[in-house]
């Protein structure tokens, strides 16, 4: 089904903090905007894909959103994989318009953590509160030590990551942090859970985005102006926590790119542009180790030097990530993906006719990977 | 809420885990071993998750360990460890296979470890509670 169902549109809302709005009506503006920019009316859509909001647990979410949205959805519901849910579920949309399940379809996801609550993110791990176990970051930080521990891989090659993403975000005038962030000031920066330091972490945001989804043949139909063809996706999962996990430093990343390059008929080294799940830096330097970009273990090396910073071989997260861009878990690096292959990004990578898009959930378990194409 | 005021997040033993912490106090770490495919695990759970088998039975680790990874901690995400900073939290291999959560007693500066690195097993107490720490060799 290489190419055979597009991105018709793409919408989000502001990003940063957004007191006073419930992640209901972010997610109806953020489909507003994806349904005026496919250029289609909200009747058309039969099917709604949302990935519930982490900051208020609700039954039932996506009748909620399909309410506020006033349709009546044939196929959909809401998702879980964490971070993963979003291109999770473009996936299953694909699949759903393939086979005849629904002709039109919208993925959304909003949030209001910033403004609201962060009690999910700050949830005790399993049994072993009683050391002190606690925290997102640290989660991330036990992987990234094996990492440094196994491969040689340094607190400055991490810090490139942010470096790079931050610069991006800094160009880009929806970015919720525009400051650039030098290699001193990353070094400088207080540590959260060593090796992470501040700047490792990604932004807390309140904000939506929604894509429309639609076959190719219907979207030339419709004279949608700009689609975007899918050309390949694919899941990977752990199910251990990390204390549990065998190989703490390669992640179902693999699996999920294997996925997506094999129905996409190319290579990473095909793609000259990509937007990689940074809700940690070393998450980028893993997975792009695991996407095949480069050997497991030469991560570190790989992003040094400029490679994924605008300008270079690679780069990575055009409009800032999660690092700078919004915290967001994910949706707006299709977005950004969708605007690349478009031409029309604000840092516009020039000849890129492939994009490879990741998503990724809790600690390392779950992965999904979007390769998008050109018409 | 302060570290004074904040309960302590002790340990909630449940029908299938109440032997581990019962063991510990004990002086003895235990894991579970399937009695069908030789499988050892932790932490506690009431099915083999190699062969889901429910025939097992409880073992003592010898305290022979390795370090896989470990953190410092320099933000509290719970108000009973805001005192402790910078702390240490680490994953630890039995000899045995199981791994666990824990943490390194007997080091100066967490920084100064090495993954792989050869531990023992040093039980502690934490709130009254035995809890399974480890020393390097
Ligand atoms: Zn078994």
């Amino acid at each position: 089904m290489r190419g055979r169902v597009v991105i018709a549109g793409i919408g989000h809302t502001a990003f940063g903090r957004l007191p006073g709005r419930s992640p209901t009506s972010l997610n109806v503006e953020a489909v507003r905007a994806a349904l005026e920019d496919a250029g289609i009316g909200k009747d058309a859509v039969d099917g709604l894909f949302v990935k519930f909001p982490t900051s208020t647990f609700e039954f039932m979410y996506g009748q909620t959103v399909a309410e506020a949205l006033g349709i009546q959805p044939r196929i959909g519901g809401v998702w879980d994989q964490g971070g993963a849910a979003n291109i999770a579920m473009i996936g299953f949309a694909a699949m759903a318009i393939e086979h005849g399940q629904c002709e039109v379809a919208v993925v959304t996801f909003a949030d209001n953590p910033k403004s609201g609550t962060r009690q999910a993110y700050e949830k005790a791990w399993g049994h072993d509160e009683v050391y002190g176990w606690f925290g997102v970051a640290p989660g991330y930080a036990m992987i990234a030590r094996r990492h440094m521990g196994q491969y040689g891989t340094t607190s400055d090659q991490l810090g490139a990551i942010a470096v790079a993403c931050r610069g991006h975000g800094a160009a880009n005038p929806q970015a919720q942090l525009r400051q650039r962030l030098t290699l001193d000031q990353y070094r400088a920066a207080r540590m959260i859970a060593s090796p992470l330091r501040r700047d490792d972490c990604c932004l807390v945001s309140d904000g939506g985005a929604a894509v429309v989804l639609m076959s190719a043949a219907r979207a030339r139909a419709l004279g949608v102006a700009r689609p975007v063809p899918i050309l390949g996706f694919g899941q990977g999962q752990t199910s251990w926590e990390v204390a549990q996990r065998p190989d703490l430093t390669t992640t179902a990343a693999a699996i999920s790119a294997q996925t997506a390059f094999a129905m996409a008929g190319i290579a990473p080294s095909q793609v000259s542009v990509a937007q990689i799940y940074d809700c940690f830096t070393i998450t980028v330097l893993m997975t792009l180790e695991d996407y095949g970009f480069c050997r497991k273990g030469e991560g570190g090396r790989f992003v040094e030097g400029g490679r994924i910073a605008f300008g270079g071989e690679l780069p990575v997260n055009t409009s800032g990530g999660l690092l700078s861009e919004t915290g967001m878990p994910g949706l707006q690096l299709v977005v950004e993906g969708v605007r690349q292959m478009r031409g029309t990004a604000n840092l516009q990578v020039p000849n890129a006719r492939f994009c490879a898009v990741s998503n990724q959930g809790g600690v390392m378990h779950t992965h999904a990977t979007l390769i998008l194409g050109q018409e | 809420m302060n570290a004074d005021q904040a309960p302590f997040p002790l340990p909630l033993p449940d029908a299938v885990s109440a032997p581990y912490w019962q063991a510990l106090s004990q002086g003895r770490l235990t894991f579970q071993r399937c009695a069908r495919c030789g499988g050892a695990w932790l932490p506690p759970r009431p099915e083999c998750p190699h062969c889901l088998s429910a025939d097992w039975a409880w073992e003592d680790a010898g305290g022979r360990a390795k370090l896989i990874s470990w953190v410092v901690y320099h933000v509290a995400y719970h108000p009973a460890f805001a005192d402790r900073l910078p702390y240490n939290v680490a994953v630890v291999e039995l000899a045995e296979g199981p791994r666990l959560i824990s943490s390194i007693v007997g080091i100066d500066d967490a920084e100064t470890l090495r993954i792989d690195q050869a531990l023992t097993l040093a039980i502690g107490q934490e709130h009254g509670v035995a809890v399974a720490r480890f020393r390097p060799d």
